[in-house]
């Protein structure tokens, strides 16, 4: 059986990586980024993450300057910046299509992602769930369009899934829109490839572990997500007096987030389980990668409207960070399957079908 | 010391042990063989394993107890029936350990672990369930005795029960808090009486005990005279820990019962119970899980709040899933085996009929602490939120409203 616990080195990244951006992204400077509307992503808490702390190459093959498949760093680094909604393209680029690529991707786009020079994006919509769709490239050029892609505004290069392999396309050669996005924090573009000059770098064969990779690392990015939630809902409670009491002692308050704090706990161990069937070569990834997928979609969306709901008046604000939560939240739940989608997909992994076979 | 045990020193030791005493021979004997063998067990160290040398353990860590378990079953060696005993094993055991003297643990822990002797629960009483605290039955000092009468409610194996944990008010006159002690009872003393409590499934796993005019010797209490409750707090919380704390492969309890009825019978199936059994599903696997994790954080001696979470989600779980499968067996569900008046000494909660399954899961949400009060306990010690304002804990137990 798979250890469920964190390794004292986890423990430690964990730490480093929530003392940064404590300093480098409150919620203040998250909540300016989505007011002010213009940026991709914030490229200066990307440098200090992917650049500065080296956590880019987290799952790049060490022969190309990264750390080698490291699962399981990769899914605390992804929870604490669940932690802060922080506006970077770890999950996209880091992990998603880092993983596209594969091991027998090529040697010098790895090197370029492992170093956090270049982030890429997965030309693939925010909410896929089944196999994406192919597009075609013919003479060395690719025509296309796909709809509501995740972070790939700022992406240097984009990686289009094409009937004979993954394709890479320089991101200033797409035709990209801003979508006006219900989580402002990780904003989607629709993609207009207009005979795109486009070059074969890897097969296809990586990209189920990638939509794999997505489910399970997104689940980690809710249960940061959800802790936040909980942890300031429960501060608020602690603080906030009506009726000359705390509102925190009242039980029709404790016993709504004694089960949220049941949910979240029971979420931590699918997703420990999911990632480290990940580290360990996937060998139950598919189902481990779907529970978790709606373990942690229920949970974070729970959390963040009980966030919303418990505080009251402030938590409708702009100037509170609850709605930052909330959209996150509602988004990641539909990321790369909803949780009845992956329910609908389980049924079949786990032998129990709707229909007699 | 504890450290020094490895596994692979366990092993050795279990080794040797098993070419002394042969495991097959004490299965396939009489009751004498058997018992010969645990006790041989017990004093090699070799029965709960993170239990101090001479009192039938080694001082191990507790990881290394389903090494020990797992070998000896492997083994072919017979088992001490802890399905029967689970009351000694998890509560009594534990808090004789920890507030028992010297004298205690030689007189008690030995046969508790064997199963030579049973041991039951008095703390609940009629009028005092989830608020344990005010309970009524009262303990007075007589000589070296204490004299004790009253009557305590839910107690599984008081009928077969050598000895019991008691809980007694031994002070009125303080906060119902401070005025409570805790005693080891002799069950065979003159003044118990045992009366079966019918349940709602139709038999009787618990008792009703009524305690007149019994006598406790001073030397049979645990801990001092109105230092009850912090006793009581070492039962409770390894009540907590032991109930739906087991290691389960997928599908392995009640979610497994109703996954294999579904795939039996596909003229049954529905969109909308599909729907039902996929959330149960995950619900269910997600709680396993949890409960793995528990286990490793035991077992890496860091035990953690997460197992509150664990008997709160399988008593919700056992319910939603136990009603599923009534619902998707029609009226098939509606056929029961038996409403005979039995006493079982051991419980199944996922044995039997649908019927039953359903009627039982609803204990199981008030058994070892309400739902309600978990919840109260995960948001006071695990959230650290206020508690509700208190009427009861700073007058004298006889002066509250009852």
């Amino acid at each position: 059986m798979s250890d469920l616990l964190e390794s004292p080195d986890e423990v430690d990244l964990r730490a480093g990586v929530r003392e940064m951006l404590a300093a480098e992204c409150p919620w203040q400077s998250v909540l300016a980024f989505v007011s002010s509307g213009g940026e991709a992503y914030d490229q200066k808490l990307w440098r200090t993450l992917g650049t500065g702390m080296g956590l880019a190459g987290l799952l790049v093959p060490e022969a190309q300057g990264g750390a080698g498949a490291q699962w399981r760093a990769a899914g605390v680094v992804v929870e604490e910046l669940g932690r802060a909604v922080a506006p970077v393209p770890f999950l996209s680029s880091a992990v998603v299509a880092t993983t596209a690529l594969g091991a027998g991707g090529s040697p010098a786009l790895l090197g370029q992602l492992a170093s956090g020079e270049l982030t890429a994006a997965l030309a693939v919509p925010y909410g896929l769930w089944k196999a994406p769709r192919l597009l075609s490239v013919a003479g060395g050029v690719v025509t296309g369009t796909v709809r509501g892609v995740a972070d790939a505004l700022g992406a240097g290069l984009l990686l289009v899934p094409a009937e004979d392999g993954l394709y890479a396309v320089e991101g200033s050669a797409v035709r990209r829109t801003r979508v006006v996005s219900l989580d402002e924090t990780r904003p989607l573009c629709d993609l207009e490839f207009a005979a795109a000059p486009a070059r074969l770098v890897a097969s296809l064969e990586a990209v189920p572990c990638a939509l794999r990779a997505a489910a399970t690392l997104t689940a980690a990015e809710q249960v940061g997500l959800a802790s936040w939630c909980l942890d300031t809902t429960v501060e608020h409670l602690k603080s906030r007096y009506q009726f000359a009491r705390p509102v925190g002692s009242f039980q029709a308050l404790k016993h709504r987030l004694a089960d949220l704090w049941v949910e979240l706990t029971q979420a931590r161990a699918v997703v420990a389980y999911a990632v480290a069937d990940l580290a360990s070569g996937g060998e139950d990834a598919s189902v481990a990668a779907s529970l978790a997928k709606i373990v942690g979609s229920e949970v974070a969306v729970r959390a963040a409207e009980e966030c919303v709901q418990m505080h009251g008046g402030i938590g409708f604000t702009w100037e509170h960070p609850a709605h930052l939560y909330l959209k996150r939240a509602k988004a990641t739940s539909v990321a790369y399957g909803s949780p009845d989608r992956h329910r609908a997909r389980l049924a079949g992994l786990v032998d129990l079908p709707l229909e007699a076979s | 010391m504890a450290s020094l045990i490895t596994e692979a020193d366990l092993r050795d030791r279990i080794s040797a042990f098993l070419a002394d005493h042969d495991p097959a021979a004490a299965a396939g004997g009489g009751d004498a063989e058997r018992l010969a063998f645990l006790r041989a067990r017990f004093d090699a160290g070799l029965a709960w394993v993170h239990f101090p040398a001479g009192l039938g353990g080694l001082g191990a860590g507790r990881v290394l107890q389903v090494v020990a378990d797992e070998a000896f079953a492997a083994a072919g060696a017979p088992d001490n029936r802890p399905g029967r005993i689970g009351i000694g094993l998890g509560m009594a055991a534990p808090t004789v350990l920890a507030h028992g003297t010297p004298a205690h643990h030689e007189r008690w822990l030995r046969p508790l672990w064997t199963g030579e002797e049973v041991w039951c629960q008095l703390f609940s009483e009629p009028g005092a369930g989830s608020d344990l605290a005010g309970l009524a039955t009262r303990a007075r000092r007589d000589g070296d005795d204490w004299v004790v009468d009253g009557q305590k409610v839910w107690t599984s194996m008081a009928h077969v029960a050598r000895w019991a944990i008691l809980l007694t008010r031994t002070d009125p006159d303080v906060p119902k808090h401070a005025g409570l002690t805790y005693f080891v009872l002799d069950m065979t003393a003159p003044g118990v009486e045992v009366r079966p409590l019918r349940q709602l499934t139709g038999e009787a796993e618990f008792n009703e005990v009524y305690l007149t005019g019994v006598r406790i010797p001073d030397d049979h209490r645990l801990g001092d005279v109105g230092a009850g409750w912090k006793v009581a707090q070492t039962t409770l919380m390894n009540e907590r820990v032991s109930i739906g704390g087991g290691a389960l492969p997928r599908e392995g309890g009640m979610i497994g019962v109703l996954a294999k009825a579904w795939r039996d019978d596909p003229a049954r199936r529905t969109p909308g119970l599909h729907d039902t059994l996929m959330r149960l599903w995950v619900r269910a696997e997600a709680a396993r899980l949890t409960g793995l994790r528990v286990r490793q954080q035991l077992a890496a001696g860091a035990p953690g709040p997460d197992g509150s979470a664990v008997k709160l989600s399988f008593a919700t779980l056992s319910q939603q899933i136990s009603a599923a499968e009534l619902d998707f067996l029609g009226d098939e569900g509606l056929r029961r085996d038996s409403w005979a008046m039995s006493r079982p000494e051991e419980v199944d909660f996922t044995g039997r009929d649908a019927g039953y399954r359903y009627l039982r899961a609803k204990g199981n949400s008030i058994e070892g602490g309400t739902s309600e009060v978990l919840r109260n306990i995960i948001a006071e010690r695990v959230l650290g939120l206020p508690a509700e304002p208190r009427v009861d804990t700073r007058v004298a137990w006889k002066d509250l409203p009852r």
